[in-house]
């Protein structure tokens, strides 16, 4: 019975990704992608499935735990953040990703693909080896000239389809007078094929159909690693949901796209939401979170006349907004120009491969040359000149060098993935390896951006559940972590009646007859304390403050340490308020910190420690950061961070803990230090098999041995990387 | 040498089976969690039909 329903299913799973790609499109509610940084075993994933399947209204759920990814397929009403806090609440961390950019987008094709490219590379060259290994061993005359035509029937069809990526690449780099490492590699393939058909033709000895084939699968399994490193990191990370507003409202009730208002135009922006451009409030009464512009951690107050900026987040009341800056003139645009023209000098660095390559293919096109050249003088025949030059450049074929970048890289950003971080640029891991100097943003990256009561044991519990009821009432970050951190204390809330939001103030009801309060001091009429607080009234007993201190980001304190230990000069630097800085850099352990700096200050400030020959690595996560994140050497930001962050960093955190970032910079360093010996090791096998074929003794059984041997090596020396 | 006739057609053609087979893997998605269906086959969950 379960044999026939798997029959009758199967051809409906064969068609069913496409079906859904499409679905995806056209109805991007009923799919869901999640993902999921913490996912590492067995259990996780059938906790995570259960979780999901048991949730009404989700009518499939799957796991995939190479890309640490859920997608799932749901009724509309199901939303993203319902089912985040459901993960939550079963020890999971998850972010939503946007589900229909996902799919079968543009990069999956290109790897399926090379994939397949791959699979006729190897099929086809396994056969011809067989038929080589026989000519090799002593086939003669008639047998040796049929294995060859075999070979060929095999071959050439296999090499016309197989290696495409790199004539379409070498012709690209050609008809613009270039020389990229495809030139030489598609030479060597097409002169081997070529010479290789002559020469059965001619019944000689020598064909070298199994050389051109194992040098495009070789080069295809590079190519192919490269890629999926690379494609991986980039889906996952730009994909993470945008926070940026594109529409707004209306002060008449209309959604509008942001590029459609004008100045003068009025917009309404509610309670939780990002305002839309940069104006002056015209109406109502509120608090702003500015801590993803500016890194201030304390929301401020907002009224009539207060002007307020794109970005930031309108916590407890309805405001109307006069527009004075929409589109490309808002302040975060400005600042989105300022990354622009910081991300062309860092796009200047050479990697290794480049470096590598600039060196190689002129002297292999040379030595080949030279050969053909030499021994036409010397011996006056073509045919030979000929053989010994294509055995020149398939023997020196970079098949080690193709193999010798993207197969550290993928070790190690293997690795890396595994410890919660994503690779997004080719050449991070070397330019991370430089790095000399560490600067941190404060609010959202040493912190978590988000208060904690720091004197739950001084209130009885009935203060306590009374406070948890009345701050359930409403959206300030102050009252959320108050709930929070009773709820943590297993003190459950009492009921109230008449809650309702004073926006500006705090909140109130009504508790056994009593007002209850929560809220500002000046409303409430208390004391104000130093430290940032909230303060609770019932009827008429004595207000009692909340006390609240910024909580460190899990590692902080252990990155800071590992650093220090490693030797980086560590520095802090933040938007807001120098006592609120001073506090978390002694927290934290650095010494070298400076506050109030707006965007561009960071910005100078990194280029100042540029100038001076510093590498700089910038961890940030606001939007004052992205300049100073794009400016840097090298960038990392979590993926708790603002899009525009994250897309000009070079690697995206995806657990909530820092402390990934000092392996990180060790990775790093190692395996730039493996991609050097493997182009050493490759340098030795050319050392010693140049010679050889210059003097004319390379046969294509020498010439399969160099290859698979300086490949195999130089993929052993990359797998050191995955262990400890 | 005769039998070559047979074994070279016959070790292309298995060959190519192989080569099918994976295609049609390819085109099922067989490859897209390596990692997950190594650690599947430990859980005693069924999803061999979907849940509606």
């Amino acid at each position: 019975m379960s044999g026939a329903s798997q029959m009758s299913a199967c051809p409906a799973c064969v068609a069913a990704p496409a079906a859904e790609a499409i679905a995806a499109r056209n109805v991007k509610d009923a799919s869901i992608m999640l993902s999921l940084p913490g996912i590492h075993c067995a259990a996780c994933i059938s906790a995570v499935e259960r979780a999901l399947n048991a949730e009404p209204g989700v009518t499939a759920a799957r796991v995939n735990l190479t890309l640490k990814r859920a997608s799932i397929k749901a009724e509309p009403e199901v939303t993203p953040a319902r089912l985040i806090n459901l993960l939550a609440r079963v020890g999971y961390e998850a972010h939503e990703l946007d589900a229909g950019m996902l799919g079968s987008t543009e990069t999956d094709r290109r790897g399926r693909a090379l994939l397949t490219r791959l699979a006729v590379a190897g099929f086809a060259m396994m056969n011809v080896m067989l038929l080589s290994v026989a000519v090799w061993s002593g086939a003669t005359e008639a047998t040796r000239d049929l294995f060859h035509w075999i070979s060929a029937a095999i071959a050439l069809p296999t090499i016309a389809f197989s290696a495409q990526p790199f004539f379409t690449s070498a012709w690209g780099a050609l008809r613009v007078r270039r020389l990229n490492m495809d030139v030489p590699i598609s030479l060597a393939i097409i002169l081997a094929a070529g010479m290789s058909v002559y020469e059965t033709m001619q019944s000689g000895e020598h064909a070298y159909f199994d050389a051109a084939l194992s040098l495009t699968f070789f080069l295809l399994a590079g190519r192919y690693l490269d890629h999926r490193t690379r494609s991986i990191a980039r889906s996952a990370a730009e994909e993470l949901t945008a926070l940026e507003v594109p529409r707004a409202l209306r002060a008449s009730g209309e959604t509008v796209a942001v590029a459609e208002l004008a100045v003068g135009d009025l917009v309404r922006v509610l309670p939780g939401a990002r305002v839309p451009v940069d104006g002056v409030v015209l109406d109502g009464e509120s608090e702003i979170d500015r801590s993803l512009l500016t890194g201030e951690s304390l929301p401020v107050a907002a009224r009539a006349s207060t002007a307020v900026s794109a970005g930031e987040v309108n916590l407890t009341g309805a405001l109307v907004v006069r527009v004075s800056a929409a589109g490309k003139d808002t302040s975060l645009h400005r600042m989105a120009d300022l990354v622009a023209m910081a991300e062309t000098s860092r796009n200047r660095y050479t990697s290794l491969a480049d470096k590598a390559a600039r060196i190689y293919a002129p002297v292999v096109h040379l030595l080949a040359f030279a050969a053909f050249g030499g021994w036409l003088w010397a011996s006056g025949d073509v045919r030979l000149a000929l053989n010994i030059a294509v055995a020149v450049l398939i023997i020196t074929c970079p098949c080690a060098l193709g193999l010798a970048v993207p197969a550290v890289t993928t070790a190690a950003s293997g690795r890396l993935f595994r410890a919660g971080m994503l690779i997004k640029s080719a050449t991070a891991l070397e330019r991370l390896a430089e790095v000399d100097t560490v600067v941190f943003d404060k609010t959202g990256t040493l912190t978590r951006g988000r208060p904690e009561l720091t004197n739950l044991a001084d209130f009885s519990d009935e203060d306590l559940s009374v406070a948890a009821a009345i701050a359930a009432g409403s959206a300030h970050p102050l009252a959320q972590s108050l709930v929070e951190a009773i709820r943590a204390a297993a003190i459950e809330p009492v009921g109230l009646s008449d809650l309702r939001e004073v926006p500006g103030h705090g909140v109130e009801g009504r508790w056994q007859g009593m007002a209850v309060r929560l809220g500002r001091a000046e409303w409430l009429g208390a004391q104000a304390v130093s430290t940032t607080a909230t303060y609770l009234k019932i009827g008429d007993r004595e207000p009692l403050a909340f006390r609240f201190a910024d909580s460190l980001r899990e590692g902080a304190a252990e990155v800071v340490a590992a650093l220090h230990k490693q030797r980086k000069d560590v520095v802090l630097l933040s938007g807001d308020a120098p006592e609120a800085v001073a506090d978390i850099a002694r927290r934290v352990g650095i010494e070298a910190w400076e506050a109030q700096m707006l965007p561009a200050d960071k910005a100078a400030r990194i280029a100042v420690l540029a100038k001076a020959g510093r590498r700089v690595l910038m961890v940030g996560d606001g939007l004052n950061d992205t300049a100073a994140l794009a400016s840097a050497h090298v960038s990392i930001s979590p993926a708790s961070a603002l899009e525009a962050a994250r897309v000009v960093s070079d690697i995206v955190l995806l657990g909530s803990s820092l402390a990934p970032i000092a392996e990180a910079i060790a990775v790093a360093k190692s395996a730039t230090l493996r991609i050097k010996e493997n182009f050493a090791i490759a340098a030795l096998y050319n050392l010693i098999a140049i010679p050889v074929a210059l003097a004319g003794f390379a046969t294509p059984l020498a010439a399969a041995l160099a290859m698979s041997g300086s490949s195999i090596s130089v993929s052993l020396n990359a797998l050191r990387l995955t262990r400890r | 040498m005769n039998v070559l006739v047979y074994l070279i057609p016959v070790s292309l053609i298995l060959g190519g089976i192989g080569l099918a087979a994976f295609f049609w893997a390819i085109r099922g998605s067989q490859f897209e969690d390596p990692d997950g269906d190594s650690h599947r086959i430990l859980t005693d969950d069924y999803d061999n039909k979907p849940k509606r």
